[in-house]
């Protein structure tokens, strides 16, 4: 939002910034979730084995 | 790709390059949520009657991925049909139509969906789950919405099938195999779709025809659809009970599989003579159905153990 617009670009309008703000916020919580997602489902498929690799 | 139906509605929009207006409510509304609701209960059901174990956090992931996967049909299926949706009063509303969001937003939205459903199903379940996924949304985009619905009325009797698969592949994720009870669950939803969609389709006759859509009662008539409609219910009965008659499930899901379709063929029965509401309490009733069989079949599980 701190970018300057270029008068000859795209300028958008408030409620355009609006709603890319909840889209933003929508994919971060998505991203957020997956990532938890993930992390449970690996630990629950591989369990302690998790832990056992080459150093 | 500039020739797609879906971008010549927007052709000017695009033109302008105009940023996306879209908000976080219109891609949810791309998804169907009200479509994903039947399907993540059939295939939940599916999930838990099915022989074998699957972690609780795994079974979740497996559902969540099955969601998403009907979801990322539903957004192609709206992509390729906005033009024929901007013609139906039921439909001019939904967010390509409207000009919320762009058709190529809608495909890369359901492009990317469902390739995240399948790879993630795959490494979560197993790939024979993944498979009957990536097969479904296939068959929903490619078979019925971009091949049969524009050209039979026999459009939902074969696109059908797509709605029917969730169980299968619930059970397939659970088992990591496929047995005759996940292709009698599929057999229910595959002969309960005509009636529940044609009961639709009598309401929005106009609707269709106008969108240049070969519903049956647009190319056959009202009278025509409701005898097939009636011949379904017929058929769905004993489809139904099939799984207590076969042993697969206990005295409880038969006895409501029965009554519940008997209300069915009640209410099919009644269509034959037009009366106003009729089609919309037989499309009412086919969801409750829906719910009610799947729902006794669980209920049936838990407290007998059958399927």
């Amino acid at each position: 939002m701190d970018r300057r617009d270029d008068e000859s670009g795209i300028v958008l309008t408030e409620e355009q910034k609006r709603r890319r703000r909840a889209r933003s916020i929508a994919i971060a919580l998505s991203l957020g979730a997956l990532a938890l997602l993930f992390y449970l489902v690996t630990i629950v498929k591989l369990g302690p084995g998790v832990l056992r690799r080459p150093l | 790709m500039v020739t797609t139906r879906g971008v010549n509605l927007h052709e000017a929009a695009l033109a302008r390059a105009e940023p996306s207006g879209a908000g976080v409510e219109d891609y949810l509304a791309l998804m169907k949520p009200r479509v994903m609701s039947l399907v993540v209960f059939t295939a939940l059901v599916g999930l838990l009657v099915a022989p074998g174990h699957l972690h609780p956090v795994l079974g979740f992931a497996a559902l969540l991925c099955i969601a998403v996967g009907a979801g990322a049909a539903s957004a192609l299926n709206m992509w390729y049909d906005a033009d024929i949706d901007a013609r139906m009063s039921r439909t001019c509303g939904r967010p390509i139509p409207a000009g919320r969001v762009l058709p190529g937003e809608a495909l890369a939205f359901g492009l990317t969906l469902a390739g995240g459903a399948v790879a993630v199903l795959g490494l979560v379940a197993n790939w024979l789950a993944a498979g009957l996924l990536a097969f479904t949304i296939f068959f929903y985009v490619g078979i019925y919405t971009a091949w049969l619905k524009r050209r039979t009325p026999h459009n939902i009797v074969i696109g059908g099938a797509a709605g029917a698969f969730p169980p299968m592949i619930g059970w397939a994720a659970a088992s990591g195999g496929l047995a005759l009870e996940p292709i009698l669950l599929f057999l229910i939803i595959f002969l309960w779709t005509p009636p529940h969609f044609w009961a639709l389709a009598l309401c929005r006759a106009d609707d269709y025809a106008r969108a240049g859509v070969p519903m049956l009662p647009v190319v056959a008539g009202a009278q025509e659809t409701r005898r097939q409609i009636l011949l379904y219910a017929l058929t769905l009965l004993p489809a139904g009970a099939a799984p207590w008659v076969l042993g697969l499930a206990g005295p409880l899901y038969g006895i409501a599989a029965i009554f519940a379709g008997a209300g069915m063929v009640g209410l099919a029965w009644r269509l034959r003579r037009p009366r106003a509401g009729g089609e919309a309490a037989l499309f009412a009733y086919s969801v409750v159905y829906l719910f009610a069989v799947f729902a006794a079949l669980l209920i049936d599980h838990r407290l007998f153990g059958s399927a």
